[in-house]
């Protein structure tokens, strides 16, 4: 029978193949899914990963789907490390959304340089702010910044319901939920001619080159490290839970706030209400597949936007719902889960009743575990 | 008219209530030995898609109930197989859980959109149904009503007097200790995690089938974190968690009477009481360490391999 | 002993192997227990005693090797069964339940179903009747250490064995309940009851014990009849060579560094202990120990002087200055280090290298610089620790993990003592460490001591402070009793101390 063993030391091999090995079993499971919906599969593999980046203009897609992904996993990867389970990076990015549109749509009549600097630092603060409240309540009144952070995901996609639907509502907009366009002031600049790609994809990219250099090289990324490995080692070593909380907090809210008026000064351009198809979510799934590492995510968001436009693709062309999408970001972090079983343990087969007297077949125990409980 | 009103009031109260007992009660027996499965949401609206689908092909109530909880205990199971069997991080795979409900019950459920069932009914007992005030009250509710509150007695009961209920609580205390008296700690969990699965389809299937007899995607509207956050509140304890339902579905329901009472707030914000008011108890609960510590199972959340 | 119409040896083991990928936990072990035998196994940490007892008791099968029970050859596949043959275990760390109470605890354990009330007074019965009485409605958590293995042995007792095994017993009692141990333990002998007595303490063994076996590295070096050997003798075939010994040269010590001045400080922990009152003063240039069974405020005490408990800013002194309000790291700043009892997750991170885990409390050595991480300084330390205190291991980059527990020690302790403390306070120094580590750290402690700091031990193995300490105090109910200089002490005297009874009127913290 098959018997599970725990390793000695994970195995970096594994660490490396188990995201490329969930992706497989992602494609593979959605082969089957597709045959079962009745669809030609190699045909809708092709509409689904294949289609979507075949043109320019697909692949500045991808690109600008990705932004917010990168941005809001860089700072869930680093919070995750730390142990510090950030769930409402949505809602942080609906206030950072709302604070910087907010700001343009109070500037309306400017047109000047600084007026987007005040909107992203105005979305980052907004985000920052957001996540305060579940890292001071955990401060605080020791309370699951899991359930605090998802509550206020409700609460800032009900403000702004709101304002769209109130205050902030265009009056020339025929009584849409929607507020007046920003003007080009307020946008973030194209990339290049013929693709939607903007500015925020650079930033994307500057911010994870800054994530890693913060995690591998500060003592702060080594005691946001430490916390999440052992927090009974961070104790011992002085360096404040509370401190690393609000840390790894603000961080997440900062780059998902960011993420969030990226949408709204980008491909929205004026504030809905809705501005996230989930991303606040998907990044969760993003961070992990990414192995919580600045290169990872990068590749993992990749991967995930084209999941996103595959999706609408196949609505369009396959007249599949596009659901899918979230079904097969699914299957892909169960599938994630699985495969980093092979990290910490190794499947052996096991004769029932062990007689002869190998060493390979025996139960390893780590030698330095004989601890006393604690 | 005022009195009306109050007596709709509270009898939606019950209702909205419903769920979060069956919810709740549910991740409560899964909490107690040790597990933290954070997929109710995820569970509850694959209960809702799938009994709402069921009752609707097949025209039977009954059957719609049954192939909720299955399906969401299907789910459970995998959910169990990951962590149990091939030791996942617990947090990680609930989330997992979770997003994966969410996306493939909104898949499942596009063909059901707009669709209608004849949802539950009230009971009609004869001369009780009838009286004045207490009537309505408390005897015109659907089976499933009463079921919760049986639910919790049987829960109480067979956590404290019971053997069964004694191992479960061994177990989530100290697995390694149960494990060395010779229990099948994982085998203990996996019938925890089932049993959660399945309530926590029931009330997914209760929401779809009673409540609001249709499917919309994402009709849960978080209520499967506020049934965790409910465990917190209850502190571990069956009671608590009722009484903790009946607060929660009042603040839901307010919402919708609000205008009856004459209260003057724009919608959006009477909808963000209940996520409010999960935040506030939340920190009421916890704020003192010492609660958490005397009444949290303390394996919750943490691995358990079998070493031999 | 009584005669037996079996003559079959109750237990014979007879060629048991077990290996794991890092160590062969038995070799060919052999092993005859006759009924209503006391046996001994004996070995230091490391030896294989504990796997051996786990594969009697049906936890852990082993690779080779056979099993007789009364002269019939039998597999233990599980604990259950074990205890259908008649085996009972008491184990080392208890397997309780401390949110329940006392009957709950054993009828989950029992076999059979038997209603409570019966359960009640079958337990006050054999409880009274063994000389270990407890109250069945007693809830374990406000139960002392040794009346939970009154529980634990009481367990056992109730399903009538044939076969008891007890791992390590006296590590959690004070010497006056050893001895009321070792009546009981005499008792069910003298009745027909085979006793498994495991331990490392030759002088409990050569009084209690009819038969040893000995075990070193995982194989029998022998048996003897501990009555008839030396303590030296059985030293020597415990771990091949004589028993080493540290030898203190009186030194005067100097100023007081690490004062404890009156502390009360109340449990956060509701299972935990409230210290009181507690006064304590160590100074430069001497080791002073804390003796005390776990479970008497060691941990308590331990997060009030690491500062991870914080207490009133006078109650505890460094080097003259109140700290009891500052953190660990402020603590650190003020040349004080810590060796906490948990090595791994504690003291080290398992999933880290050995360098990364000098960082952890080696920061402040200039390895980082304006927030950042100087690689190079890191390495270079972990590699000195390495070299000095010969830890075993790949090289500095290998994951703490993967070390033995005593050379995990090692590197704790040298990573604290290279960061040239004033103050060390060491918990638990030598648990679960084999003898050649045991006395590298203990001798790094001395040489400590030599240089003028000021060290603190806090240990359960009496043996161990007699051996390394100027003074010793006893930890008892969360207060402490006044040290005073080992010379003028006994095993006896601290023995009474640790059950509580120590006179607290001529309390001076300062001079003993």
């Amino acid at each position: 029978m098959l018997k599970l063993e725990p390793r000695q030391e994970p195995s970096t091999l594994m660490a490396y193949a188990s995201p490329l090995l969930a992706v497989v079993l992602t494609l593979t499971s959605g082969y089957l899914l597709f045959s079962l919906l009745g669809k030609d599969p190699l045909q809708a593999f092709q509409v689904f990963f294949v289609k979507p980046i075949e043109t320019r203009y697909g692949i500045g897609e991808l690109l600008l789907k990705a932004t917010p992904l990168i941005l809001c996993a860089l700072g869930l990867a680093i919070g995750f490390r730390a142990n510090v389970w950030n769930i409402g990076a949505e809602g942080q990015l609906t206030i950072g959304a709302i604070v910087g549109g907010g700001i343009a749509l109070y500037f309306g009549e400017v047109d000047a340089g600084w007026l987007l600097v005040l909107m992203l630092l105005g979305g980052m603060l907004g985000g920052m702010a957001w996540a305060a409240i579940p890292a001071f309540l955990r401060s605080r009144f020791h309370t699951s910044e899991i359930l605090v952070s998802l509550m206020l995901v409700y609460v800032a996609q009900l403000l702004l319901s709101y304002l769209v639907h109130g205050p902030w509502r265009d009056p020339a907009g025929y009584n849409f939920p929607q507020s007046p366009m920003l003007q080009a002031a307020a946008l973030l600049p194209v990339l290049t001619e013929g693709v939607r790609t903007n500015l925020g994809f650079v930033l994307a990219l500057i911010l994870a080159a800054l994530s890693w250099v913060f995690s591998e090289k500060t003592f702060a990324g080594f005691r946001l490290k430490v916390s999440g490995l052992a927090p009974a080692a961070a104790s011992y070593a002085g360096f404040s839970e509370k401190r690393n909380v609000w840390l790894a907090l603000l961080i997440s809210g900062a780059t998902a706030g960011l993420a969030g008026i990226g949408e709204v000064a980008g491909p929205i351009g004026q504030l809905q209400p809705s501005v996230s198809p989930g991303y606040g979510f998907a990044a969760i799934i993003v961070a992990f597949v990414g192995r919580l590492h600045p290169v990872g995510v990068v590749l993992a968001s990749l991967l995930m936007s084209l999941l996103y436009l595959g999706g609408e693709t196949a609505q369009i062309q396959l007249s599949l719902p596009a659901a899918v999408t979230g079904v097969f970001q699914g299957m892909l972090l169960f599938y994630l889960l699985a495969a980093d079983l092979f990290i910490h343990f190794r499947v052996r087969w096991a004769p029932k009743h062990p007689v002869a007297v190998h060493a390979s077949t025996a139960v390893p125990e780590k030698p330095a575990a004989q601890e006393k409980p604690a | 008219m005022m009195a009306e009103h109050l007596i709709a009031f509270l009898a939606s109260t019950v209702g909205a209530a419903t769920p979060l007992i069956y919810a709740s009660l549910g991740e409560l027996m899964v909490e107690r030995s040790g597990v933290l499965n954070l997929g109710v949401e995820g569970m509850m609206l694959v209960g809702a898609v799938a009994g709402f689908a069921a009752a609707t092909q097949t025209g039977s109530l009954a059957l719609g109930f049954a192939a909720g909880m299955t399906a969401a205990m299907m789910l459970a199971l995998l959910f169990g197989f990951l962590t149990l069997t091939l030791q996942t991080n617990q947090v990680a795979t609930g989330l997992a859980l979770t997003l994966f409900g969410v996306g493939l019950s909104a898949f499942v459920g596009r063909s059901f959109v707009g669709q209608v069932v004849a949802g539950v009914k009230g009971v009609s007992i004869p001369v009780l149904s009838d009286l004045p005030v207490v009537g309505p009250l408390l005897f015109r509710f659907d089976p499933l009503v009463y079921g919760s509150i049986m639910l919790f007695i049987v829960l109480g009961w067979f956590l404290s007097r019971t053997r069964g209920g004694l191992l479960i609580r061994a177990v989530g205390e100290s697995p390694s200790s149960a494990h060395a008296i010779g229990y099948h700690v994982i085998g203990v969990r996996y019938l925890a995690v089932l049993f959660g699965g399945a309530m926590s389809g029931l009330a997914g299937a209760y929401l779809s089938l009673a409540i609001t007899p249709m499917w919309v995607e994402g009709m849960t509207a978080g209520r499967g974190w506020i049934a965790l956050a409910l465990v917190v509140f209850a502190t571990w304890k069956p009671w608590r968690v009722v009484l903790g339902a009946y607060l929660f579905g009042g603040v839901t329901i307010l919402q919708f009477h609000a205008q009856g009472f004459g209260v003057r707030v724009p919608s959006e914000f009477l909808s963000m009481l209940p996520y409010v008011a999960t935040i506030v108890v939340l920190v009421l609960i916890c704020r003192d360490p010492k609660t958490i510590l005397l009444n949290q199972p303390v394996s919750l959340g943490r691995r358990f391999h079998p070493d031999a | 002993m009584t005669a037996n119409v079996n003559t079959q040896p109750r237990l014979a083991l007879r060629g048991i192997t077990k290996r794991y990928p890092a160590v062969v936990a038995n070799d060919g072990v052999d092993l005859v227990v006759k009924a209503g035998e006391i046996h001994a196994v004996l070995g230091e940490n490391g030896a294989g005693k504990s796997t051996l007892m786990k594969i009697i008791y049906g936890v852990v099968k082993p690779d080779a090797g056979e099993t007789l029970w009364e002269g019939e050859p039998v597999e233990i596949a599980s604990p259950a069964e074990a205890r259908r043959l008649g085996i009972g275990m008491v184990f080392q760390h208890f397997s309780l339940f401390e949110t329940l109470t006392v009957a709950e605890n054993i009828s989950l354990a029992l076999d059979e179903r038997v209603a409570p009330d019966q359960l009640a007074s079958r337990i006050r019965t054999v409880s009274e009747n063994y000389g270990l009485p407890i109250d069945p409605d007693r809830l374990v958590h406000s139960m002392s250490v040794g009346e939970r293995q009154r529980v634990e042995i009481v367990r056992c007792l109730l399903q009538t064995p044939k076969l008891l095994i007890m791992d390590e017993p006296t590590s959690v009692l004070t010497p006056q309940a050893v001895e009321k141990l070792f009546a009981t333990l005499r008792r069910l002998a003298a009745e027909g009851c085979s006793i498994l007595y495991i331990s490392h303490k030759l002088d409990e063994i050569r009084a209690l014990c009819d038969v040893a076996t000995v075990l070193r590295a995982g194989r029998v070096t022998g048996t003897a009849v501990p009555r008839e050997e030396t303590s030296a003798a059985l030293a020597r075939m415990m771990i091949g060579s004589d028993l080493p010994e540290c030898h203190l040269q009186a030194r005067l010590p100097g100023e007081a560094r690490l004062e404890v001045d009156r502390l009360s400080l109340p449990s956060v922990d509701p299972f935990g202990v409230t210290l009181r009152e507690v006064s304590l003063s160590v100074r430069s240039g001497e080791i002073v120990g804390l003796a005390g069974v776990s479970g008497n405020g060691q941990r308590e005490l331990l997060a009030a002087l690491s500062g991870e408990s914080l207490s009133p800013a006078a109650s505890i002194r460094l080097l003259g200055k109140s700290v009891g309000d500052i953190d660990p790291a402020g603590r650190r700043r003020l040349a004080f280090t810590f060796v906490p009892e948990e090595r791994l997750g504690r003291g080290a991170v398992p999933a880290m290298s050995l360098a990364d885990n000098a960082l952890l409390t080696g920061s402040r050595r200039g390895m980082v610089d304006h927030g950042f991480i100087r690689r190079t300084l890191v390495r270079n330390f972990a590699r000195t620790v390495i070299d000095r205190f010969k830890v075993k291991c790949r090289n500095e980059e290998g994951a703490a993990a993967s070390l033995s527990g005593g050379n995990l020690q090692k590197f704790i302790v040298g990573r604290e003592t290279m960061l040239e403390p004033q103050v060390i306070v060491v918990a638990q120094p030598t648990w679960g460490v084999d003898i050649g580590a045991s006395m590298l750290i203990r001798q790094s402690l001395v040489d400590l001591r030599d240089r003028g700091v000021a060290v603190l031990v806090i240990s359960e193995e009496l043996e161990e402070l007699f051996m390394i300490c100027d003074r010793i105090a006893v930890i008892a109910n969360g207060r402490v009793s006044p040290a005073v200089p080992t010379a003028q002490t006994n095993v006896e005297r601290i023995g009474v101390w640790m059950s509580g009874r120590f006179d607290q009127g001529s309390l001076e913290p300062a001079h003993a």
